[in-house]
């Protein structure tokens, strides 16, 4: 019975054993940058960016279909340009880094939509929106491996200056002067995992599995590292459960396992050890010191 | 007695508005220099030139052969992110930097040098607290662990008193004094004239420019610090250029 429910549809079907690895693949990479965009106060940046992704990979599309490289290389281009355009903008305008956000992902979502549509039909559209991680192939979960590798090994090199970044980035500055290019490479980094969540989530939800793990991961860890192991496990957890659901219910898999994630994030609102409500509300006999 | 510190005619400001304007002078390798000087002179934007984190609008400031790892600096608390989930411990160990560097290992030998700081600014058996939990007194403690560990010869302090009380002003200065006697060059910001006068053998007065620069007794007279009060706060945008600037140009 057990086995059957939780086991079986991964045994029986190599499309879902391809689906929970390239599932796990995104948690163990995307999960920590998430920690990371949250504790920088970029929880929005990251979705704003997502959007971004779309109008390249929509030109990869254009132009060859619903191909692998094309899209990603699309997407990455695309990511790129509006991670240093908006940085530009921010930088040497008036306008506040969110605000010049808002515009471009705005702008991004409308003409990706404009783009896919010229070419594709609704199912095309549906699949660019919002991926299709039951139908990953090798070459897919090839590049979705290669790059949570990838992201695994630069976070490694630049963890210690990103984490003193975020501290005390006054402190960096006067010891080294690994501030600038630590942040730049963290954005790379960014663009890298969403264009890698675009092909098994699309755009608008592949961010989900790298920001709510990271609000996940804040109400049961006081400390750094705590934190990022939470995020990988409920973000591993929420895309297990996802696909089992989905399975059963035969709800999209996508959404199904944003939702998982969604519904693990209220009960560590609720019942969280770091600032849960429930702690809040019955906090228990003050200490003696 | 070498200089630690020259400043070359230095302008030191913000988009072309000086904040620190003409500033010629020297501090001796080994001198504990007080800057004094009321809000708006200048003093956290000096600092901010002697770091390296704000180049001169004009002028230099020659630091003596120091790199940026031989220079410490406290800046007011504000810029650090306390909500960030970091232990105290993880915190101090940043001192560790010029030695350790984004890649060395944090092992037995280093351990015991952060464990020894913390000792040493009296927040032994605060390890593992996360920083978020500290009060200002105890953050200020944490700060100076951490300059203890870059080891530095010349040692920043922008106003390292405030908001503490007593007893850790005290024990704070008393870490000050410690790094004086070793031959290390401390710049402090300070706000308490009885603290300057008793602890800090010499003192700038700033006002934008140096209204007196030299021993505390002389520096700190009542005509001294009134015309220091006087000091004119002028911001305008449309100022001409410098005239002085255009002068020496000029000459050039």
């Amino acid at each position: 019975m057990v086995h059957d429910l939780l086991i079986a549809p991964f045994t029986e079907f190599e499309f879902m054993r391809r689906a929970l690895a390239g599932v796990v693949a995104l948690s163990l990479a995307g999960a920590p940058i998430g920690v990371f965009l949250m504790l920088r106060r970029m929880s929005l940046v990251g979705d704003a960016m997502a959007h971004a992704i779309l109008p390249g990979a929509a030109i990869g599309f254009l132009l060859s279909g619903l191909n692998l490289f094309a899209m990603t290389f699309g997407g990455l281009i695309a990511g790129f340009a509006v991670a240093i355009l908006s940085g530009v903008v921010a930088r040497n305008t008036e306008l506040k880094e969110d605000a010049a956000l808002a515009t471009f992902y705005l702008a991004s979502l409308a003409l990706g939509v404009t783009i896919v549509s010229m070419r594709g039909t609704n199912i095309d559209l549906l699949h660019v929106l919002f991926g299709n991680i039951l139908a990953l192939d090798d070459q897919t979960l090839l590049v979705i491996a290669f790059n949570a590798t990838v992201t695994l090994l630069t976070m490694a090199i630049i963890y210690r200056p990103l984490v003193v970044e975020c501290v005390d980035p006054v402190f960096l500055r006067t010891v080294s002067r690994a501030g600038a290019p630590t942040h730049l490479v963290f954005m790379a980094l960014v663009v890298i995992n969403l264009v890698n969540g675009f092909h098994a989530l699309g755009p608008l939800l592949a961010v989900g599995l790298m920001i709510l793990p990271a609000g996940i991961a804040r109400f049961w860890s006081r400390d750094i590292t705590g934190m990022i192991a939470v995020a990988v496990v409920s973000a591993a957890l929420s895309g297990y459960v996802g696909l089992v659901l989905s399975y059963h219910a035969g709800v999209p898999s996508g959404p199904a396992i944003i939702l998982m994630a969604a519904g693990l994030y209220v009960v560590s609102v609720l019942f969280g050890s770091v600032g849960g409500l429930l702690r809040q509300w019955f906090p228990g006999r003050h200490l003696e010191a | 007695m070498s200089a630690q510190l020259q400043f070359r005619n230095v302008t030191l400001g913000y988009d072309r508005h000086p904040a620190v304007h003409h500033l010629a002078g020297e501090v001796a390798k080994g001198a504990l220099l007080a800057v004094v000087g009321p809000n708006g002179a200048g003093k956290s934007t000096l600092f901010r030139g002697i770091v390296g984190l704000l180049k001169p609008l004009s002028g230099a400031i020659e630091r003596g052969g120091l790199g940026i790892r031989d220079i410490a600096f406290l800046p007011q608390s504000a810029d650090i992110d306390r909500s960030f989930p970091l232990s105290v411990f993880d915190f101090v160990a940043m001192g560790l930097w010029r030695d350790a560097g984004a890649f060395g290992g944090i092992r037995a030998r280093r351990r015991e040098r952060v464990q020894q700081a913390l000792a040493a600014v009296g927040l032994t058996g605060f390890e593992r607290r996360a920083i978020g939990t500290l009060s200002g007194g105890q953050m200020q403690r944490m700060l100076f662990a951490r300059l203890m560990l870059q080891d530095a010869r010349l040692i920043v302090l922008d106003e390292p008193f405030n908001a503490v009380d007593a007893k850790t002003s005290a024990d704070l200065l008393h870490l000050v004094e410690h790094w004086h006697a070793e031959g290390r060059t401390v710049l402090a910001a300070l706000h308490d004239m009885d603290l300057v006068r008793n602890h800090f053998p010499q003192t700038l007065l700033l006002a934008r420019g140096a209204v007196a620069w030299g021993d505390t007794a002389q520096v700190l007279t009542p005509d001294n610090l009134i015309a220091a009060r006087q000091m004119c706060e002028a911001f305008d945008d449309e100022a001409a250029a410098c005239a002085a600037e255009t002068a020496s140009a000029r000459a050039a």
